[in-house]
């Protein structure tokens, strides 16, 4: 309990993964926080392979920490974009009110 | 090591209601200052764990400049004011039991690793890119990341520049009756399309084309 293991960090990672995913299928108010439950998910992943990095003292976990970080930053703006274009068009962005594709 | 406990639990505590507020807040603004709180405290997690140059980086990324840009559009849609619905129209409730489930079963799934999860100690790892500690994390960060993975690394910043184009090309409108200077046809106008030389006659006058 005292010493803060690999165990501790990716349970973390975990409790912040699953956060996200109640985040994505509950999430009933704009698709904004559905976004924002992705970059959750994202961050989660970084912590898991930031712990492993450090625990197992090899350098390549944070490197790809950096590329999940570019991917992320490309993804949140990429998909701003495509919300701000849908709310252009049809001027709303609730979840319930999106049913083009009737899914 | 025990300040080190007592750290990590503030900051994981932290970072996991800050995680809960964002996808339960009624307000989007409110979602959107949980999750900067929520990275920042992801950060100095990764600070105090001496990852410290992905510690900055993210502070630098996420709450510089991925966390306003959430909050330019939060803004800029006028969404704010939309108030959060739990549980409320029978349409959404139908798939909240099954959302749950299967929630739930992915935190198990996650732990049930976790605690099995054992590292061989007799595993020779593939590279041999051991953390040196003599030199500090971005100095060691920069010796792999420009030469076993320069190409990743190249790699990342198309990556980048065609989600730039992308966002400029989706969100880019033409607005039609927009009076705006043509600098163009401006510079290029010549002398001997604009003014022409006439010879008046006296009480004839000047037959203009137009």
């Amino acid at each position: 309990m005292i010493d803060i293991g690999l165990g501790h960090y990716l349970t973390l990672g975990a409790i912040i993964f699953t956060i996200g995913i109640v985040g994505i299928f509950l999430n009933r108010k704009n698709i904004i926080v559905i976004l924002m439950s992705i970059e959750l998910i994202l961050l989660a992943v970084n912590i898991n392979f930031v712990a492993f990095s450090i625990f197992l003292n090899d350098i390549s976990g944070q490197i790809f920490t950096l590329f999940i970080l570019t991917v992320a930053a490309a993804e949140a703006a990429i998909g701003l974009a495509i919300i701000v274009v849908y709310y252009r068009n049809s001027s709303t962005i609730r979840v319930e009110e999106i049913n083009s594709l009737k899914g | 090591m025990l300040a080190h406990s007592i750290f990590f639990y503030i900051f994981s505590s932290i970072a996991i209601i800050s995680a809960i507020m964002v996808t339960v807040s009624k307000n989007t603004v409110h979602s959107v200052f949980f999750l900067i709180l929520d990275f920042i405290s992801i950060s100095c997690l990764f600070i105090m764990i001496g990852a410290e140059f992905i510690g900055m980086i993210m502070l630098i990324v996420y709450v510089g400049a991925v966390a306003v840009l959430f909050l330019f559009v939060v803004m800029m849609l006028n969404v704010a004011q939309q108030k959060n619905q739990w549980f409320s129209s029978s349409e959404s409730s139908k798939h909240v039991p099954t959302g749950l489930i299967i929630s739930v079963i992915i935190f198990f799934e996650l732990i049930i690793v976790i605690s099995g999860w054992k590292y061989k100690p007799d595993l020779i790892p593939a590279m041999s890119l051991n953390i040196n500690n003599d030199i500090t994390n971005t100095h060691s960060i920069g010796y792999v990341l420009y030469t076993d993975y320069i190409h990743i690394f190249q790699l990342s910043g198309m990556i980048l520049l065609v989600a730039m184009i992308g966002a400029i090309v989706l969100t880019f409108r033409q607005r039609s009756g927009v009076k705006k200077q043509s600098y163009f046809s401006q510079i290029s106008r010549e002398r001997q399309d604009s003014i022409e030389m006439v010879d008046v006659e006296s009480n004839k006058g000047v037959k203009f084309d137009d």
